[in-house]
């Protein structure tokens, strides 16, 4: 663990980055991209970045294994039928739950 | 084409936002802590960051000491898709932003801001987007300080139930946009299984996380953007909007 002072130079690298990659683009550029490898490539990036983020991470967010799989599988599901945001992230914190409750009962 | 400026109407629009923010930043301050932050440089990192991937990504590298680069070059790669957003969004500012409060505004574009403001038909102002950053910038930070407090109050089997909050999230943003896009579902896949590749090969899994996550997002985005080009000028700000 980095102490305090490292820490806020861990902190201004981190909020610079991600302060310039927001703010540049509305001050100097006042057209759309209208190359579509640019665009199409932005356009997979969160979608990359979130899958490799969740998979496999996910299945090591929780007390187990297996409740976070059963978690995964609900919020793949809620997902699937759209649901918010909000609904999709209670659900799968709400099955973990009930999972571990019942793996600890057995 | 008129502008939007009105404050109360931005304040309005920015509350689900709001509420969305609250739950989720709970979960980031308690993941923050339990990967051994302070509260308050937990609570630091959402008032200056605002971004949940990006903050989710940092954490690790931050409390296992790698290095500068990794950190900037992962940050990078994960709010890249902030400039296409900043850039579209640039077509939608209305007369009333001025330089200063470009220099605002702009930190306040996430996904979900960015979503609701590339919505309105007409120009917005100044005023309307103070009144939608508002409220998410409050939940985000509120939620992160109380997230941070309570982790260490509530049963661990709750905290073990919130640790999947963060992802199901992701996951929310992810599947509706693959089940649309035969390419992004697709992608998608090939993402989470260089993922798995990067966890349990041998050699691959030396490479720390962050950088991980770079090679994998450019290497997978680059060949769908090779392979799979978005054809339609306008899909960006439809993704956008259903983001």
């Amino acid at each position: 663990m980095p102490d305090f002072p490292k820490f806020l130079i861990y902190l201004a690298v981190m909020a610079g980055v991600t302060y310039l990659v927001r703010m540049l683009p509305l001050m100097l550029v006042r057209k759309k991209f209208e190359n579509v490898f640019i665009r199409s490539f932005l356009y997979y990036v969160p979608y990359t970045v979130l899958a490799t983020m969740t998979v496999p991470a996910v299945f090591y967010c929780t007390g187990s294994v297996v409740s976070a799989a059963v978690g995964f599988a609900v919020a793949l599901a809620m997902a699937y039928f759209e649901r918010s945001l909000v609904s999709v992230a209670a659900s799968a914190c709400g099955a973990v739950l009930v999972c571990e409750l019942v793996m600890k009962m057995l | 084409m008129s502008e939007n400026n009105n404050l109360r109407m931005g304040l309005r629009d920015g509350l689900p936002i709001f509420l969305g923010y609250l739950s989720v930043s709970f979960a980031f301050g308690i993941f923050a802590v339990s990967s051994g932050l302070t509260i308050i440089e937990a609570l630091l990192i959402s008032m200056t960051n605002l971004t949940s991937a990006g903050q989710l990504a940092g954490v690790p590298i931050i409390c296992t000491g790698g290095s500068l680069i990794e950190l900037a070059a992962t940050e990078l790669i994960i709010n890249l898709r902030y400039s296409l957003m900043s850039v579209s969004l640039s077509q939608k500012i209305g007369k009333s932003v001025k330089t200063l409060d470009r220099f605002l505004i702009s930190f306040g574009i996430t996904d979900e801001i960015f979503a609701v403001s590339a919505s309105k038909r007409s120009s917005l102002g100044k005023k309307y987007f103070y009144g939608l950053i508002i409220t998410p910038y409050l939940g985000w930070s509120g939620g992160t300080l109380i997230g941070a407090i309570a982790g260490n109050i509530l049963p661990e089997i709750v905290i073990s139930a919130l640790g999947i909050a963060i992802y199901g999230m992701f996951i929310a943003i992810v599947i509706p946009e693959a089940k649309k896009e035969k390419a992004t579902a697709l992608c998608v896949l090939c993402a989470a299984l260089l993922g798995c590749a990067f966890e349990y090969l041998p050699f691959l899994s030396g490479i720390s996380g962050g950088f991980a996550i770079i090679i994998s997002a450019v290497t997978i985005s680059t060949l769908f953007a090779l392979l799979a080009p978005i054809k339609d000028a306008e899909t960006g700000e439809e993704d956008a909007q259903n983001a």
